[in-house]
């Protein structure tokens, strides 16, 4: 039905119509949003990879502890040295490892590869604009960004290793470590820190100023309002964590006491310090950024999804209005909830009435966002495909991250579960089989725009349903054991607190609850087998992938889909216009079933009378 | 449903309430979760594209969606006000008088649990967080005469069965955290704090204490500690064997 | 290829883009600013009673320094009215001044800095403390020599604001010294937090000047292409300045004055 069906032979369009500048200008240091958003989105995933890597070893470890981990062990101890020596998993490093694993994930991969790649790819396409507001900026967070990555992956081969003290950095712990792991730390999430200020500054003001005419904010695909939020979060959570970093830095190196109460005497001796710190307000200022951060894991992948789930139902979403709101209210509402990470630091019952309070408020508009999604199904004419599985997925489990939320809200269960592998299938269940779901449904549904080429199906679906069996396989157990109570960051695995070790003594683990961590191994080396069909048909399908035949393979309404493929430099080949929302689809008098957003009111008439 | 879920047998008083708020949230947690699958998958399947070769654009026009997320809401909102803000505020409020109560100090360090008795005298020796060094980590002050019958052991903490214990929690060192899944306890140990808890063991046993928050590379490793809930009269005797020199822990 | 509203504001939102970004990225300054604030009232308040110190900094240099910039705010403002006014002259004159009043700022705070990390607290055998600055060119291995006074207990140097008596030279061995601490971050929490609040500010300032110096030299040139282009970077530079303004006139009272 468009009259501008541009098909493949724009592929090579696009190679002559590149800007000129050669293989440096166009792929390195380009300023196009396209190019920076694919360098984000390779850099997430092998990041993603890696910290996939740490979490395999560490689950070695703790289904095996004090065994030499198989495969990789000659290659951690050559790479890492002592803490690795004899290819075993020595506490320090099993706690590197796994504050990398948090680190790497949340800043690294989920964060750069929902807003860095995917934002800065589809916004401006999806709001009809050339480029982002500052193209220059652009590549800077890109470069600060890779820079951050570097910091924290060198801290690995400095003397002692890298950071040992958890994502969460607390302090005393973090300060009183004697290794520079931390100091690397710091500095690495301060780069984080700026290339999110500046990219968030960027997507917000290209949201503002770059809408093309006609795209008022109601007529915003709902991805864009996700994208719009979650850079709000960043942009507002994360200058108090780079305050908390700077203050922890001046702990490390310049010998302050921001964090360190007075009379801290660690490793027999009395610290030479001046105290009067409080170790509480490093919490405070990090989790008011943290509570934030994990929104915007989940914001982009809530958008990823709608518009996936939209697509495929061919009908609009349901009550498109109601999650606007709900996004905007859950985005004010995350700077309020913070503390009900520290109700057992000794909160009274006023503080902890509010934060339960906000807690609970803050799940209405998360149970209103899937409430809508789920409801739009209903009467659709649902296209099963692999974004689609993957969407659809990302329903259920989001649904299991999110009520295991409400236990851990509530103070009163949180006594008995906070710490516990409970804590860690939770949020697990969010990102994991949550966040990451919907971020390959994105990659499988817009890789045809990047490369005018289709994923293939079927080895899509032998990725789908074997992620999904084996990280059930591999979280589900964990609520099991969090209620048995084991704690998590354990590097031997609970070991220590079994019932084998002390007989007789009550609320240990049982032999059964630690059996499941050689079975959670398992499934984890499962997840990540179930990987290499995905790998391998991505890189596959660049070159070898079925061809597009039309430029919106998906009959789509958005706008992204109204360019050549891929888009060029400019993106658009006549400045766009648009006429309505993003979800006109249904059935309609000319047979087809949607209405794309640029296609004005006039074209169509000539055109249903030609039908 | 607690045992259903596998949370090992309370041994509190308080412990009951918490267990009972646990089943509850999770059964609106299971009726939530079911219900949206079965309307999930039923829809999966009647929608179709095989089914439904075409869409119904308008969509559902009930207002059921509203009554569930209405419900959802208000079933939470009376979960927090009857119920858990009350459990918590009897957990960490209400304290007994620390004279019918066994009253103990808990210092944890790296990698250790202390525990400090006031000893035949009730009394507790003066204390200063400005005292505090390797060798003194409670900060006793020396030349408080209630300071000398005072018992410091390590690692076991001995209390009397059905009489509320108050704990002052701390640390020397960095954070810990004083965890006893059976008795439905957790409290931060935050060092520069002192933090009170209070519970009532109501049957006698061994029970594990964790160390809940990460603290180094001994962290998993700090598993010596054990609560003993045993009949005051063997409390007495095992308080009175400590008594008359401070056993040394280090 | 051409990016919208570069120069010209968007009629429906009024704006230009680098305008909105810089109002964006002040909002994520005032967090940043916004949690060493509460930083440092969390510490004040969690200091045990009669701990924190009072009147440790120069009142006089700090007004003088406030002067400097809330004068500085007027000059920026009027090389950007000249700007706009199509005066080129007058934009380097005014933008000059801006350049030499933050200038200033920036070294009243380093000597303020010097003055600090030459104040020494020494801590005696004999139970006294010895407190003043460091008079360098008499120090020797042997002895360590202090233009200041002798106190018996720490607490009489937590109020600076009571007149104390005169200041003396004091000449201390050195084998009489248990510890000797100057006045740097990690003397105590009211150090740290002072210079992690005045460094960070001074960072800004420093920044603005940098920008500054590019619009008022090389930037310039930008002026005879497209001045309005030029006008908005002066205006935006501006806002910047406005805000690092700002957040001293939080810091003077909170800092200087209780
Ligand atoms: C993307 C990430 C994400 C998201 C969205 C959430 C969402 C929520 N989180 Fe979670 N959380 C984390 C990431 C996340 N969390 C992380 C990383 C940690 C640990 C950090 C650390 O300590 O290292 C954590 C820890 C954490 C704690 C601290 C626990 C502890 O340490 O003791 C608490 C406590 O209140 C909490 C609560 C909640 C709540 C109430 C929600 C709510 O917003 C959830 C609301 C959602 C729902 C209520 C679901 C609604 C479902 C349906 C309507 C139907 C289901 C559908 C089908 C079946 C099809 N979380
Ligand atoms: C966004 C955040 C995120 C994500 C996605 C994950 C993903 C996973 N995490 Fe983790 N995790 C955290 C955030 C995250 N985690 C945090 C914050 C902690 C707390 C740390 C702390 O205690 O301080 C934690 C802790 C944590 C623990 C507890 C450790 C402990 O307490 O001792 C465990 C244990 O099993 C675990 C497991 C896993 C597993 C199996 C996955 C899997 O889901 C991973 C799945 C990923 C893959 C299978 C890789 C796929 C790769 C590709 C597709 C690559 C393609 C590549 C190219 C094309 C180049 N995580
Ligand atoms: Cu002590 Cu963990
Ligand atoms: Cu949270």
């Amino acid at each position: 039905m468009q009259a501008t069906s541009t098909v493949l032979p724009h592929l090579k369009h696009a190679e002559h119509s590149e800007a000129p500048g050669g293989f440096w200008r166009t792929y390195v240091f380009s300023t196009d949003h396209k190019v920076i958003g694919i360098q984000y989105g390779l850099t997430a995933l092998c990041f993603l990879l890696l910290g996939f890597f740490l979490i395999l070893t560490m689950r070695w470890q703790i289904a095996h502890p004090g065994e030499p981990v198989p495969v990789v062990g000659w290659f951690l101890e050559k790479v890492l040295g002592s803490p690795a020596s004899k290819g075993v998993m020595s506490p320090d490093l099993y706690n590197m490892f796994g504050a990398m694993h948090g680190t790497i994930m949340v800043f690294l991969a989920i964060v750069p590869l929902a807003v860095g790649a995917f934002g800065n790819y589809l916004i401006p396409l999806m709001i009809g604009a050339n480029d982002m507001a500052f193209p220059r900026l652009n590549m800077m967070s890109y470069q600060l960004y890779f820079l951050g990555g570097v910091v924290m992956l060198a801290s690995f081969l400095i003397p002692g290793g890298a950071a040992q003290a958890g994502w969460t950095s607390y302090s005393p712990l973090a300060t009183v470590i004697p290794t520079d792991g931390q100091t690397f730390w710091l500095i690495g999430m301060i780069l984080l820190i700026t290339s999110s200020l500046l990219g968030s500054v960027n997507i917000i003001t290209t949201i503002v100023q770059l809408r093309a005419p006609g795209m008022t904010w109601m007529r915003l695909p709902f991805f864009v309002w996700a994208q719009l939020v979650a850079s709000f979060l960043l942009l507002l959570a994360f200058p108090p964590l780079e305050a908390a970093g700077i203050l922890q830095l001046m702990d490390k190196v310049a010998g302050t006491s921001f964090f360190l109460p007075t009379g801290l005497a660690v490793g027999g001796a009395t610290a030479n310090i001046s105290g009067g710190g409080s170790p509480l307000l490093w919490q405070h200022l990090f989790w008011f950024l943290a509570h934030p951060e994990v929104y915007v894991l989940i914001l982009p992948a809530l958008g990823i999804v709608a518009e996936i789930l939209s697509n495929n139902i061919r009908k609009p979403l349901w009550g498109y209005r109601t999650m606007v709101y709900a996004v905007l209210t859950l985005g004010f509402l995350s700077f309020l909830v913070w503390a009900h990470h520290m109700y057992l630091t000794g909160m009274g019952t006023r503080i902890s009435t509010f934060f339960q309070t906000t807690t609970i408020i803050i799940s209405i508009p998360s149970v209103i966002l899937l409430t809508c999604l789920l409801i739009s199904l209903w009467g659709g004419s649902i296209r099963i495909n692999t974004p689609m599985l993957f969407a659809l997925a990302f329903l259920p489990m989001f649904g299991i991250g999110g009520l295991t939320g409400l236990p851990l809200g509530f103070a009163a269960s949180d006594i008995q579960l906070h710490d516990t592998y409970y804590v860690i299938g939770h949020f697990h269940y969010v990102v994991a089989p949550g966040t990451i779901f919907a971020l390959f449904a994105g990659i499988y549904y817009w890789f045809p725009k990047l490369t005018g080429r289709r994923m293939n199906e079927f080895w899509g679906r032998v990725h789908f349903w074997c992620s999904l069996l084996f990280m059930n396989a591999v979280f589900m157990p964990m609520f099991a054991q969090g209620f048995a109570g084991m704690l998590r960051r354990m590097s031997d695995g609970g070991l220590s607190y079994s019932t084998r070790v002390a007989p007789g003594v009550e609320g240990t683990l049982s032999d059964f609850i630690l059996g499941l961590n050689n079975y959670i191994l398992w499934a984890a080396v499962g997840l990540g087998l179930a990987q290499i069909p995905f790998i391998v048909n991505l890189f596959r399908s660049i070159w070898r992938g079925e061809p597009v035949r039309d430029d919106n393979p998906w009959q789509s309404t958005t706008l992204e889909w109204q360019t050549p493929t891929p888009p060029p430099h400019g993106n658009f080949l006549r400045p766009p216009s648009v006429h309505r929302w993003a979800y006109a689809y249904g059935p309609r008098a000319d047979g087809t079933d949607y209405l794309p957003q640029s296609v004005p009111e006039s074209a169509l008439s000539g055109q249903a009378t030609r039908s | 449903m607690t045992r259903w879920l596998g949370i090992p047998e309370v041994a509190s008083a308080h412990g009951v309430a918490i267990d009972r708020f646990i089943s509850y949230v999770h059964w609106l947690m299971a009726i939530l979760f079911v219900g949206w699958l079965i309307y999930f998958v039923y829809v999966v399947w009647r929608f179709h594209q095989r089914r439904q070769p075409r869409s119904a654009p308008e969509g559902l026009r009930s207002h059921v969606s509203t009554y569930a997320e209405v419900a959802v809401a208000t079933v939470e909102g009376l979960l927090l006000v009857f119920l858990a803000v009350p459990i918590w505020a009897r957990a960490v409020e209400s304290f007994p008088s620390e004279k019918e109560s066994t009253v103990v100090q808990v210092v944890a360090q790296q990698f250790n649990w202390n525990f400090r008795y006031p000893g035949p005298d009730g009394q507790f020796g003066r204390q200063d967080m400005r005292l505090v060094n390797e060798t003194n980590i409670f900060g006793v002050d020396p030349s408080d005469p209630a300071g000398q019958d005072d018992v410091v052991v390590l690692n076991e903490m001995h209390v009397p069965v059905g009489k509320p214990v108050i704990a002052y929690i701390s640390s020397k060192d960095v954070i810990h955290s004083f965890k006893i899944p059976s008795m439905r306890l957790t409290q931060d140990a935050i060092p520069g704090m002192r933090v009170p808890v209070h519970f009532t063991p109501t049957r006698e046993g061994r029970f594990r204490i964790y160390c809940a928050q990460l603290c180094g590379n001994g962290h998993a490793a700090m598993a010596q500690g054990v609560l003993v809930v045993e009949k005051p009269e063997a409390f007495e005797q095992w308080l009175g064997s400590r008594s008359g020199g401070s056993v040394s822990y280090e | 290829m051409e990016i919208a509203y570069t120069v010209q504001p968007r009629p429906d939102t009024g704006v230009y883009n680098a305008k909105l970004g810089m109002w964006l990225f002040l909002a994520s300054e005032v967090m940043l600013f916004g949690g060493l604030f509460s930083a440092y009232v969390f510490l004040r308040m969690g200091a045990p009673p009669d701990t924190w110190p009072h009147g440790w900094l120069s009142v006089p240099l700090g007004t003088l320094n406030t002067l400097l910039l809330a004068a500085s705010a007027v000059t920026t403002l009027l090389a950007w009215a000249a700007c706009k006014a199509r005066r080129f002259d007058r934009f380097k004159l005014h933008l000059g001044l801006t350049l030499i009043l933050g200038t200033i700022f920036l070294g009243i705070k380093g000597y303020e800095y010097r003055d600090k990390w030459l104040h020494y607290e020494v801590q005696l055998k004999d139970g006294r403390i010895a407190d003043g600055h460091l008079v360098r060119a008499r120090t020797t291995a042997e002895t360590v020599v202090l233009h200041g006074r002798y106190v018996a207990d720490r607490r009489e140097l937590l109020d600076g604001r009571r007149k104390h008596g005169p200041h003396e030279e004091l000449v201390i061995p050195r084998d009489q010294i248990v510890r000797m601490q100057n006045y740097a971050p990690r003397h105590n929490t009211f150090m740290a937090i002072y210079f992690a609040l005045t460094g960070l500010h001074g960072l800004h300032v420093l920044g603005g000047l940098v920008v500054f110096a590019y619009l008022w030299g090389p930037g310039s040139r930008l002026w005879h292409v497209d001045p309005e282009h030029f006008t908005n970077r002066v205006e935006v530079a501006g806002l910047f300045w406005h805000f690092v303004d700002l957040v001293w006139i939080f810091l003077f009272p909170v800092l200087y004055l209780t």
